[in-house]
C-alpha cells in the first residue's frame, strides 16, 4: 500500500482555504442529531481496553471516569481537594497509615447487584495483581500482590480498610485514589466471566480476574453505563439508571470516531455531531466566529518541555541550560503557535495542581543568553540536533527555537520522525535535546515532581526511566525534597514544599519548561452544561443537556 | 495511491494456450512464492523500523518492570529470525494473532473493516468503468477533437489532484452546502441499534432486510466517497480504454467491417469494443484490486472503518499482527483477482482457451 504522505502543513492550508472560501457561502439547513443523544466527534484512536485495572490511556480515562465509580473523586470547585464518591466519609488513624472508608448506603451498580466494600477490595486486588500499566498508583503504597487482600481488605458490608507503608500526606493518597485504576468493578458481574490461566514466573495467579472481558465489557456503576467500544469506530455510552447521585440528562452519550480536524469541523457545522474534540487551531477560529457554536476550554494537566541531554558535553553545563532557557521566544510561540490550545507556563507543576507555581521568570534575551554561553566558554556557539515528533504544536516550536538559537550561534538540527519514533530514541537517550510533553499520571504534584526530580539509578540500564533519567541528569537535593513533601502530611506546608522545589528546578535544570496544554473542543450552542474538567478523567458528561 | 500503473505485465501473453493443470500449478508455486516474500518482507520491516513495539502497546507512562514482562510476552526478546518461524507457524496453524490495538483477534477485525472497504471500492469501480469506458471509447472515435481533449483533462485531473483535497471540497459542495449526501461514516447514528447487518455490505443487508429508510441512508453516506474513488480508477480506466481502441480502430478487420457496409455503432460497440474489452478487464481488474487495498486518505476523511484506516492505524502503532494479517488479506485478494482476470480473459478470449 502506498500513503500518500502530503506535507501536513501543506494540507491544512490548502484544505483551510479551500473551506474558508467555500464557507463564505451561506450555509443551508443543517442535519440534527437526536434530542436525547449527545454526538461527539473524536479522534480515539489511543483506547486499547476499557478495563479500568489495565486502561492508562487520554480517551479511556473519560469513559472510565463517565462510566465508573470511584471511592473519592476531585473537588471541581477546589481540585486541590477530593470530596466522597461512593464513600460517605472517611478517616486515617494517627500514625497515618491507615485509612477507613466508609460507604454511602443503598448504592447499586449499573447490572443491579448492591456495592459492598468487597467489590471496592477485590477491585484493587485485581489492579494490583493483574500489574497493568497503571498498577503502580496503588502499588507504590507499598502493595503487592501478595499483601494486597491484607492492605485493601472490608471490614465489613459498608467499610473499606486501606493500609499503606508509610505515613504519606493523606492529600497524596487521596488523589491517588481519585485515578480510574481505582474505580470500582462488579465483582459478582465479573467473576462469571473470569478466565483461567496457567500461572507461570510473570503472572502467578490462575486466572485473569475478568482481564479479557473487561477489555471490552463494562462492570460499573457511573452515570453511565458503557454499552458498546468498537476500536476506531464508536464508543456508546447510556444512561445508568441505578446511578446514585444526580441521573444523566441525556439517555445517550455516542463518541464517532473523527480523525481529521476539517472533517470534524464540517460535520459539526452541520449539525451531525454536537461536539467536536480535536480541532486544530484553524478550524478552532472558525468554530469561534459561527453564531450557532461555541468553543469550550480547560487547562489540563500536561505541560510541554523541551529537555537537553547531559550526556552531551555542551549541553551538560548548567551555563548552557540557563542560556537556552532565555533563548525561546515564549511571547511570540504563546501569541501564534499555541493560541487557544495553551498557555505559556514554565514550572513544571500544572495549574490546578497543589503546591502549582506560576512564575515565568524567562523571556527571550539574546544577549544574556550570549553572556551565559561565553562563560560557558562557547563564546562561539556550537551545533546540537533535536528530535522532533511531525506533528503541531511541537514542530512550530522547535522551528521557532531554531531561529532564536541561530541568535545565539548555537546550530540547532531539527530531526523530524513519527511521535513513537522519537520517542523510542527518547527513552534510549541518544537524543541531544527532545520536544515533548508530560501529562500527570495521577492528579497529584507528586506525579509531575517524581518524574522531574528523581534518578536513582543513572546507569544506562537505569531502574526508573524518569525523565530526569531520560536526560542523565541527577538533582539529589531536589530528589530529597520530593521524597520529603510526599511524607507532610499539612497541606499547606507540603505545598509550599513544591513551590520550593519548582524554584529551585527553574533556576538549574536541563529541562526548558514552556506552555501547560488547554483542551479545547467545539460544541453547538443548543448544548447545554457542556464542560471540559482539569484533567481527562474529569471531562464528565453527566450534567449535559440539549434545548 | 494507486499501484496499477505497474502491475500490467502480469498480463498473461496473448494466444497461447496452457493445459489447465500446469496452469493452475504454476499459479500457485507463484502464489506460495509471493506469499512467503510478502510476509517475510513485511515482517522485517515491522521489526526493524525505530519502533519500541512494547513502547506502542504500554504508551508512555508504564513502569519499567510492565515493560520488560510484555516485552517477554510477545516473544520480543527472541532473535528476528526465530520471531518469524514462530509467527509462520501460527499462521499455519491459522492463528493470526490478536491486535493489540482492537484487543480482538486480527482475522475478527479484518472481518469487520473488510466488507466496508469492499462495498466501497466495488461500487467505486462499478461507477468508474460505466462512465470510464464510454468516455474512452468517445475519445478513440473522436481522436483530437474537442471530447477527447476534455476526457484527457478529466483524466488529468483526477490523476493529480490529490485525493484528500478533492474529497475535502467536494463533503463542502455536497454535504455542508447541497445537503444532498450524509456524513461521517457508514450509516446514521439513528440506525446504529435499529440495523443488525449480516454481510457487512450495508446495501446489501438493508435492501435484504426490507429496511428501505436505512438503505437510503447508507446509499447517501457511500455515494460520495465512492464517486471519488469511481473517479479515480474512471481517469485510468479512461486512458486505458483510450489506447486499446485506438490500436484496434485501426487493424484491418475494422476496415473490413466498414467496407461490408456495417454500422458505424456495430464497427465500434461490437467489434472493436469487444476485442479491447480482453486487456481492458485485466486493467478493470487491477484497478479494483488498487481500491480494495483500501484508499487510506479516502477512509481517514470520511471516518470510513475500513482496512486502509485499520493497516493504517496499525502500522503507526506497531502493531504488526494487525499489518501482517491485513498484508495477507489484502495479497490473497491480489492473487485472487488476477486469477479472476485470467479467467475472464480466457472466457472473453477464445484464442487463450485450451484445446
Amino acid at each position: 500500500m502506498i500513503v500518500s504522505k502530503f506535507n501536513r502543513t501543506f494540507r491544512q492550508l490548502s484544505a483551510g482555504a479551500a473551506l474558508s472560501i467555500m464557507m463564505a457561502v451561506a450555509p443551508a439547513a443543517f442535519a440534527e442529531t437526536p434530542k436525547d443523544t449527545l454526538v461527539e466527534g473524536f479522534a480515539f484512536d489511543d483506547i486499547i481496553t476499557m478495563d479500568p485495572g489495565e486502561a492508562f490511556e487520554l480517551s479511556t480515562a473519560e469513559v472510565t471516569s463517565n462510566t465508573y465509580s470511584l471511592l473519592v473523586r476531585l473537588d471541581m470547585n477546589d481540585t486541590s481537594k477530593v470530596k466522597g464518591d461512593l464513600a460517605d466519609s472517611w478517616t486515617v488513624s494517627d500514625d497515618g497509615l491507615t485509612y477507613t472508608f466508609k460507604l454511602k448506603p443503598g448504592l447499586k451498580f449499573a447490572s443491579g447487584n448492591p456495592i459492598t466494600a468487597d467489590d471496592v477490595a477485590w477491585s484493587f486486588e485485581r489492579a494490583v495483581k493483574l500489574d497493568k500499566s497503571p498498577a503502580f498508583i496503588i502499588t507504590q503504597f507499598g502493595i503487592n500482590g501478595d499483601n494486597v487482600t491484607e492492605k485493601a481488605k472490608a471490614t465489613d458490608e459498608n467499610t473499606f480498610v486501606f493500609t499503606v507503608d508509610k505515613p504519606y500526606a493523606p492529600s497524596f493518597v487521596l488523589n491517588c485514589l481519585t485515578a480510574t485504576v481505582a474505580s470500582v468493578v462488579d465483582k459478582k458481574l465479573v467473576m462469571d466471566h473470569v478466565k483461567s490461566v496457567t500461572p507461570s514466573a510473570d503472572y502467578k495467579y490462575d486466572n485473569d480476574f475478568g482481564n479479557e472481558w473487561l477489555k471490552t465489557g463494562y462492570a460499573g456503576s457511573g452515570v453511565f453505563k458503557l454499552r458498546e467500544w468498537r476500536a476506531n469506530e464508536v464508543v456508546v455510552m447510556e444512561r445508568n439508571d441505578n446511578y446514585y447521585g444526580d441521573k444523566a440528562k441525556l439517555n445517550r452519550v455516542i463518541y464517532r470516531f473523527m480523525k481529521e480536524s476539517s472533517a470534524q469541523r464540517l460535520a459539526l457545522e452541520a449539525g451531525d455531531i454536537d461536539t467536536a474534540r480535536n480541532l486544530e487551531p484553524g478550524d478552532l477560529d472558525a468554530v469561534a466566529k459561527n453564531a450557532d457554536l461555541t468553543t469550550v476550554s480547560a487547562p489540563k494537566g500536561t505541560v510541554y518541555y523541551v529537555s537537553l541531554n547531559s550526556k552531551n558535553e555542551n549541553l551538560k553545563k548548567p551555563e548552557v541550560q540557563e542560556a537556552f532557557k532565555y533563548l525561546v521566544d515564549y511571547d511570540a510561540i504563546g501569541s501564534t503557535l499555541i493560541k487557544g490550545i495553551g498557555e505559556i507556563h514554565q514550572t513544571f507543576l500544572p495549574k490546578g495542581q497543589l503546591g502549582a507555581l506560576d512564575e515565568k521568570p524567562y523571556k527571550l534575551d539574546v544577549a544574556k543568553a550570549k553572556e551565559l554561553l561565553a562563560k560557558a566558554g562557547l563564546k562561539d556557539g556550537f551545533s546540537v540536533t533535536m528530535d522532533v515528533r511531525n506533528t503541531q504544536p511541537v514542530t512550530g516550536i522547535a522551528e521557532s527555537m531554531q531561529q532564536s538559537l541561530a541568535q545565539a550561534g548555537v546550530k540547532m538540527e531539527i530531526i523530524p520522525g513519527d511521535g513513537k519514533q522519537t520517542l523510542t530514541k527518547f527513552r534510549a537517550r541518544t537524543h541531544d535535546m527532545y520536544i515533548g510533553q508530560w501529562g500527570s499520571d495521577y492528579f497529584d504534584p507528586n506525579s509531575n515532581a517524581d518524574t522531574f526530580t528523581t534518578n536513582p539509578d543513572n546507569s544506562d540500564a537505569g531502574t526508573v526511566k524518569t525523565l530526569a533519567w531520560r536526560n542523565t541528569w541527577e538533582a539529589p537535593e531536589l530528589d530529597k525534597e520530593t521524597k520529603a513533601a510526599l511524607l507532610e502530611r499539612d497541606g499547606a506546608k507540603r505545598a509550599a514544599m513544591y513551590e520550593d522545589i519548582q524554584k529551585k528546578f527553574l533556576a538549574n535544570s536541563p529541562f526548558v519548561i514552556i506552555f501547560q496544554q488547554i483542551e479545547v473542543a467545539g460544541a453547538r450552542k443548543s448544548l447545554k452544561g457542556f464542560k471540559l474538567g482539569p484533567s481527562f478523567d474529569t471531562n464528565y458528561v453527566g450534567p449535559v443537556g440539549k434545548e | 495511491m494507486s499501484i496499477v500503473e505497474t502491475k500490467m505485465e502480469a498480463r498473461p501473453k496473448r494466444g497461447r494456450a496452457v493445459p489447465i493443470a500446469k496452469a493452475v500449478g504454476r499459479f500457485l508455486v507463484a502464489a506460495v512464492t509471493t506469499y512467503l516474500g510478502l510476509l517475510a518482507v513485511t515482517f522485517f520491516i515491522g521489526r526493524v523500523v525505530p519502533i519500541d513495539p512494547v513502547l506502542a502497546i504500554l504508551g508512555d507512562r508504564a513502569p519499567t518492570h510492565v515493560v520488560e514482562r510484555v516485552r517477554r510476552e510477545l516473544g520480543f526478546d527472541l532473535p528476528l529470525y526465530q520471531q518469524f518461524f514462530i509467527y509462520l507457524k501460527s499462521i499455519l496453524s491459522g492463528d493470526f494473532g490478536t491486535s493489540v490495538l482492537t484487543t480482538n483477534p486480527v482475522m475478527v477485525d479484518i472481518k469487520r473493516v473488510f466488507p466496508a472497504t469492499i462495498e466501497l471500492a466495488t461500487l467505486g469501480t462499478i461507477i468508474g468503468s460505466v462512465i470510464g469506458v464510454p468516455l474512452g471509447v468517445l475519445a478513440a472515435v473522436r481522436r483530437g477533437s474537442v471530447a477527447d481533449q476534455v476526457v484527457r483533462v478529466i483524466g488529468l485531473i483526477g490523476y493529480s489532484v490529490p485525493i484528500f483535497w478533492l474529497a475535502l471540497i467536494s463533503l463542502v459542495i455536497f454535504y455542508a452546502q447541497l445537503r444532498w449526501v450524509a456524513f461521517p461514516g457508514r450509516i446514521d447514528i439513528v440506525f446504529e441499534y435499529s440495523f443488525t447487518p449480516v454481510t457487512g455490505f450495508y446495501l446489501i443487508d438493508s435492501a435484504m432486510q426490507g429496511q428501505w429508510d436505512v438503505f437510503y441512508d447508507v446509499f447517501r453516506h457511500i455515494i460520495l466517497p465512492a464517486s471519488l474513488l469511481g473517479y479515480f480508477s474512471l481517469a485510468y480506466i479512461s486512458r486505458m480504454t483510450r489506447s486499446f481502441m485506438l490500436n484496434e480502430l485501426s487493424q484491418e478487420y475494422v476496415v473490413a467491417a466498414r467496407a461490408k457496409g456495417l454500422s458505424e455503432t456495430r464497427v465500434i460497440w461490437g467489434h472493436a469494443l469487444r476485442n479491447a474489452a480482453v486487456p481492458l478487464v485485466t486493467v478493470i481488474a487491477l484497478s479494483y484490486a488498487g481500491l480494495l487495498e483500501g484508499s487510506v486518505l479516502t477512509e481517514t476523511v470520511f471516518s470510513w472503518p475500513g482496512i486502509g484506516l485499520y493497516i493504517t492505524n496499525s502500522l503507526q502503532n506497531a502493531d504488526m499482527n494487525a499489518v501482517l494479517g491485513g498484508t495477507i488479506v489484502i495479497g490473497t485478494v491480489f492473487i485472487g483477482i488476477n486469477l479472476l482476470s485470467d479467467l475472464l480473459y480466457r472466457t472473453l478470449d477464445p484464442r487463450t482457451r485450451s484445446r
